[in-house]
């Protein structure tokens, strides 16, 4: 009998710990902010991961797509290894005129466009900050405007500015007696235009960024710089900037990310044209890829803005993390 | 152990059952042919997606199949994009209207059409030789050439200007209802009626950058001097006398066209039509539709006659559209008996008619429908829209090299390219040989 009771307990146990060890699961931290996090962490493998694990994919396939795009003749690997990589897209493209112009379009549009949206988003910033608080959301408001307008729109409205025959500057500038500017038709006046949309589209998030980071810098050290004598410049260089600093990397890490990646204001407003000399690698890879019905190169092209912002990612992140490991 | 026993009520049930299960499949209710799902292009007219709508829903009652349309817009090359997401997908539609180079794209995905075509060109008459250089792989038709947004490019000319300026009577030369006698618009003409447009400020309106308008016009002045970059058989040609000299030519044009050409797009010439700033630009009647609407006075001065001839003869862009059956389709004999149905006379006049003439059928019998002979203003200004004369050849740019290497030239903008390179001061030799290398790479498979 006491057998038979001793046999019963573990039984029992279990019976009685069993939902207790479901319950505690479900109620760990980290299983709730899991399951919180789980719609996203689908969202983010269904629409980012899967598909950047197909393109890469995609771009080892030769332009029929039935078989694999094999490396030929690598003059720096020996054949036995050369010849079973399945880079034969991206080996092409080294040898494409228009894949190194693209590759020079977009580190000039991505550095350029960025130095100036930090720079105009930085003054941008200091005024709206030194305007007084009644009338400061206004401002702010306003400035945001280029900013939440969803860029393929307000780009439309840029293309009627630009238009090759009908531009709006063009009318203004003749009517003052100076001459047409090609903006859509000359190379350099296309680059311009693409940039400057670009710069109009961006600045003002560097500036909502800079202005919270301006907002956090205490106003004691302000204080004790003008005890010691420092003047403007002096409390900008020593004060400001250095206590913005994680946000100006990070903002400029974030924006280079972006803009390296543009589409659509190249793609509304010039379409890479002329002559190719505005294409930046999505507008290029999607002339490749969907236009011109060459997937898998279009994919390759795609592909090679990776490596590129994956290393500036490293950079600046490794910068912030010894300044942060200083502080 | 408990006997099971057969009860009036269960026995009556089972039968039920058995009879109803039996017989489902031979019922012939509202949608008994299963359903079908198609993608139609969004047509730039406004109402001639009813024309469709209207053809196919008609067909769909009567062979009781449930049919879904969708119009895909090629605004921002949304049909583009769901073409190549059905084929990665091997899912979508079981019908989808595909624009020129995309069936041979995908001809390995696309359901034989051999039958329904066989039946449709005795019954219809021949195609011409751009359906069947960009419809049939081998043997195998890809599809059924549509009526709905398959185009002619030619010139559209305003009668008042080039009489004025360039001495040019474009209606004695293309009469409403006969024969062109069009002996005399060859390429000097164009020429020099382009020239003495430029001089007194209604430059013809032509675009040199790498959108279909600007491609296909240049492509067409290609073949007219019998210049391809490509031959029928792979062979790199670039380095021809007729490209020379195509080249030459159309540098010495360029001149006279507006200075910002490189830079437009296929909105651009339509714009300069209605603006009433050019003497004639190379597009389908919508730009004539527009000005109808917008500009009347300049609409009832346009004219929509053939291209110049060249050494080589008079060629003419045609961008035919196909309606494709993919493969992975599960209803394909429901497809094609719509496709028969849409190909129907009597649906292509409804389609013609709906857009006001901008469509126009493949098959040769068709292309002398009432509507293009009495649109206007002015009346009969669409009558040699349809080439009904066939004093010039149907052509696509690029052609006739295979069409997976010229689909990269003309995507590319490949003879467009050439054009403003040469034109910028970039010598001949040096032209050539950028667009070869360009072309070496094209040639990849």
């Amino acid at each position: 009998m006491a057998d038979a009771v001793l046999s019963s307990d573990p039984p029992a146990r279990r019976i009685i710990t069993r939902p207790n060890a479901v319950r505690r699961f479900f109620q760990r931290k980290s299983t709730i902010a899991f399951l919180m996090a789980l719609p996203l962490i689908i969202l983010i493998f269904g629409l980012v991961i899967y598909p950047a694990f197909y393109a890469v994919y995609l771009s080892t396939l030769r332009k029929s797509m039935t078989s694999v795009a094999w490396m030929r003749n690598c003059a720096w690997l020996p054949d036995v290894i050369c010849t079973y990589l399945p880079f034969g897209n991206m080996q092409f493209l080294f040898t494409r005129e228009t894949f190194w112009k693209v590759v020079y379009q977009s580190c000039l549009f991505a550095i350029t466009a960025v130095i100036f949206k930090a720079l105009l988003g930085f003054i941008l910033a200091h005024f709206v900050h030194n305007i007084p608080a009644k009338g400061q959301r206004k401002w702010r408001g306003m400035l945001l405007i280029p900013w939440v307008i969803p860029p393929a729109m307000s780009t439309l409205a840029w293309l009627w500015l630009f238009d090759p025959s009908y531009s709006a500057f063009n009318y203004v500038l003749t009517g003052a007696g100076f001459d047409r500017i090609p903006w859509t038709g000359d190379a350099n006046w296309a680059r311009f235009a693409v940039i400057l949309v670009n710069i109009w589209v961006g600045a003002p998030f560097f500036m909502i960024m800079y202005l919270a980071a301006l907002k956090s810098v205490p106003d004691q050290l302000y204080e004790a710089a003008a005890i010691d004598g420092a003047n403007w410049w002096q409390r900008i260089w020593y004060v400001t900037l250095p206590m913005m600093r994680n946000i100006i990397a990070i903002t400029a890490l974030f924006s280079t990310i972006v803009t390296f990646a543009n589409f659509d204001i190249v793609r509304v407003l010039t379409a890479g044209g002329p002559l190719d000399q505005t294409h930046l690698f999505a507008t290029w890879a999607f002339k490749l890829g969907i236009e011109g019905g060459d997937i898998p190169l279009g994919a390759s092209v795609s592909l090679f803005m990776v490596p590129i912002l994956a290393v500036a990612a490293i950079f600046i992140l490794r910068d912030i993390n010894q300044r942060g490991n200083e502080a | 152990m408990r006997r099971q026993t057969l009860s009036r009520r269960r026995f009556l049930a089972a039968t039920a059952i058995t009879t109803a299960a039996l017989s489902t499949p031979f019922v012939r209710g509202a949608h008994a042919a299963g359903k079908l799902s198609i993608g139609l292009w969004d047509h730039w007219v406004p109402g001639a997606n009813r024309a469709s709508t209207e053809v196919a829903q008609a067909w769909a009652a009567k062979e009781k199949v449930e049919l879904t349309i969708d119009y895909i817009p090629s605004q921002g090359n949304k049909n583009l994009l769901t073409i190549a997401a059905q084929a990665q997908a091997r899912s979508g539609h079981d019908m989808l209207a595909m624009p020129t180079w995309w069936p041979q794209a995908h001809a390995d995905q696309l359901e034989s059409c051999n039958d329904i075509m066989t039946q449709l060109i005795a019954q219809s008459g021949q195609v011409n030789g751009t359906v069947q250089y960009l419809g049939r792989a081998g043997d195998k038709w890809l599809g059924v050439p549509a009526t709905i947004g398959s185009q002619i490019k030619g010139p559209c000319s305003r009668i008042d200007l080039l009489k004025q300026h360039a001495g040019i009577d474009i209606q004695a030369m293309y009469p409403a209802g006969s024969a062109p006698k069009a002996d005399a618009w060859t390429m000097d003409a164009y020429l020099k009626a382009a020239e003495a447009c430029h001089k007194a400020g209604v430059p013809f309106g032509v675009g040199l950058g790498d959108t279909t308008d600007s491609v296909d016009t240049a492509g067409a002045f290609f073949q007219s001097f019998g210049a391809a970059l490509v031959d029928a058989k792979g062979d790199l040609t670039v380095k021809s006398d007729a490209v020379r000299q195509a080249l030459e030519y159309c540098v010495k044009v360029a001149k006279f066209y507006p200075a910002d050409a490189p830079a437009w797009d296929d909105g651009s010439n339509n714009r300069w039509l209605v603006s009433g700033r050019g003497a004639m630009i190379m597009n389908p009647p919508s730009a004539w539709a527009v000005a109808k609407r917008d500009a009347p006075q300049i609409a009832a001065q346009c004219w929509t006659h053939g291209m110049p001839a060249g050494p080589r003869g008079r060629f003419s862009p045609f961008l035919p559209y196909f309606w494709n059956i993919w493969s992975f389709s599960p209803n394909k004999p429901a497809a094609k008996s719509l496709l028969v149905a849409l190909s129907q006379p009597d649906a292509v006049a409804k389609f013609v008619a709906a857009s006001a003439g901008y469509d126009i059928p493949s098959f040769e019998k068709l292309t002398t429908l009432p509507t293009w002979a009495e649109e206007g203003p002015p009346k009969g200004t669409l009558y040699h829209y349809p080439n009904p004369h066939n004093h010039q050849t149907l052509s696509i740019a690029a052609a006739p090299a295979p069409p997976k290497i010229a689909q990269q030239i003309y995507s590319q903008g490949t003879l467009t390219k050439m054009i403003v390179r040469h034109l910028q001061g970039e010598p001949m030799e040096r032209t050539l040989a950028w667009a070869e290398s360009e072309v070496e790479g094209f040639l990849r498979t």
